[in-house]
């Protein structure tokens, strides 16, 4: 078998374990995991927020590293990975930010509060929507200054994790997971593993979209067609 | 990547300073231009925040800080335009000037004109809102000082990388703020402390530790980033 061939089933194989996990992960959680004391139904989005949180740090992660790479190397590979890590960051970014406030209006009675770590991730979020509106707008160097703003959101990614315990605020600590009972720890690592498994499928469909329209772009180019991706 | 730190090139960073500041003094434009706005602002704020005719102590440090933001904006886009005028940029960046030499001249001439506004700029918010400016004048000096520097570096960094963009006006304030907010946060937090009744000169103190730390972490990152970005 060749290189893409391998590809093709490893991504397959990647797609079907996606598709399983992310159909276990709510049967679960409706059907197996307790409801918690006071907040009840409300708590399972829990099982969401965190999950989408961990897929958005970890795009952010990826999104700074590639670029790094990008501007040491200047090779497309990484800054394709930095901008499908980009768009990955916004989106589960959303979710973070929308499903936190429905939690947060049953547990604490207002929708958002100007404390540490929302605040953090809201300033995370805007960064990577100021980079993907960067990479649409931007002119001829836009690959390099996305990565420049890509790389100052990394460094500021830590100070999200750390804000808990450094700020000691109403948000729940990160020692949350290690004292859950297995009851809900089960879930809770099912829908971890899905969203991760969805993460690692739309990034790499991501990544080949964009070097596949790279291709494209260049084989055009080399025979004098426009730009076939061109919108008129 | 090395760095060479050559006594020449502290010469070299010290020569630009003085041309800036040499080109400055003789014109007076920018000085006046931006402290005139931050007043502005200020002014502005002010009326937003009376209530039975005395502005609240409560909004001081935010106001403070805020038209401090909008007058380093004002004063980044003005000082790169004024390179970008004569073509200045692209003859520094082709003399064998080091790069590093080169961020740190134009940090240094950003942040000592929002300096010497701020001169003006924290009396007045003393004089119109009743904050005790006077009260813990080395806290709050500290702050200041530490979050315009950690401004100006951010700023300078994305100022000479978008040098030559159509849509730099536009694209600055989008990346700089969110990578920014942080240094805004503390310098916030840590005024408020100080102007609170009681004051806290502990909770001020952790703020200037954490500004310490930001402006060492921008520090870094910048320079890496402005070397590898500003290479034409």
């Amino acid at each position: 078998m060749n290189r893409s061939a391998i590809g093709s089933l490893v991504f397959s194989m990647l797609a079907l374990m996606t598709a399983v996990a992310m159909l276990a992960a709510p049967y679960l959680i409706v059907a197996k995991a307790p409801l918690a004391y006071e907040l009840f139904i409300n708590q399972k989005i829990f099982y969401y927020h965190v999950p989408a949180a961990w897929a958005m740090l970890l795009s952010v992660l990826v999104c700074g590293s590639a670029s790094i790479g990008y501007l040491v190397g200047r090779a497309d590979w990484w800054d394709d990975v930095a901008a499908a890590a980009g768009r990955l960051a916004v989106v589960f970014g959303l979710i973070v930010l929308t499903t936190g406030p429905i939690w947060a209006k049953a547990a604490w009675g207002v929708y958002w509060t100007w404390e540490a770590r929302l605040t953090t991730m809201l300033v995370l979020w805007l960064t990577f929507v100021a980079y993907c509106f960067l990479r649409r707008h931007g002119d001829s160097r836009t690959e390099r200054l996305a990565a420049g703003l890509a790389v100052f959101g990394m460094a500021d990614a830590p100070l999200v994790y750390f804000a808990v315990s450094f700020w000691r605020t109403q948000h729940p600590g990160n020692w949350v997971v290690p004292s859950l009972p297995s009851s809900m720890l089960v879930p809770f690592l099912v829908s971890m593993g899905a969203f991760s498994l969805l993460w690692a499928m739309l990034l790499a469909t991501l990544v080949a979209v964009r070097s596949g329209e790279r291709r494209l772009r260049r084989l055009a180019f080399r025979l004098g067609q426009p730009d076939p991706l061109e919108q008129s | 990547m090395g760095y060479k730190l050559r006594v020449e090139s502290f010469r070299q960073a010290l020569a630009i300073i003085k041309k800036d500041l040499r080109v400055e003094l003789r014109a007076r434009e920018v000085y006046g231009t931006v402290l005139l706005f931050a007043v502005m602002v200020l002014l502005v704020f002010s009326f937003t925040f009376v209530d039975d005719g005395n502005a609240s102590v409560l909004a001081s440090s935010g106001v403070l800080w805020a038209s401090l933001t909008f007058a380093g904006m004002l004063a980044l886009g003005r000082v790169f335009e004024r390179e970008g005028e004569g073509g200045t940029m692209q003859g520094l960046l082709a003399a064998p000037v080091e790069r590093w030499a080169l961020l740190l001249a134009k940090t240094s001439g950003v942040a000592a004109l929002m300096l010497a506004v701020e001169v003006a700029v924290v009396p007045l918010v003393g004089v119109l809102f009743g904050a005790p400016v006077l009260a813990y004048p080395a806290h709050l000096a500290a702050l200041v000082v530490l979050g315009t520097i950690a401004f100006s570096l951010i700023g300078a960094t994305f100022s000479g990388i978008l040098l030559g963009s159509r849509m730099r006006a536009v694209l600055l304030p989008v990346m700089l703020i969110p990578i920014a907010i942080p240094a805004l946060i503390a310098g916030c937090k840590g005024t408020a402390a100080l102007f609170a009744d009681p004051a806290s000169t502990a909770i001020a103190w952790f703020w200037i530790k954490f500004l310490l730390g930001f402006d060492a972490m921008v520090g870094v990152v910048a320079l890496w980033v402005f070397e590898s970005l500003v290479t034409e």
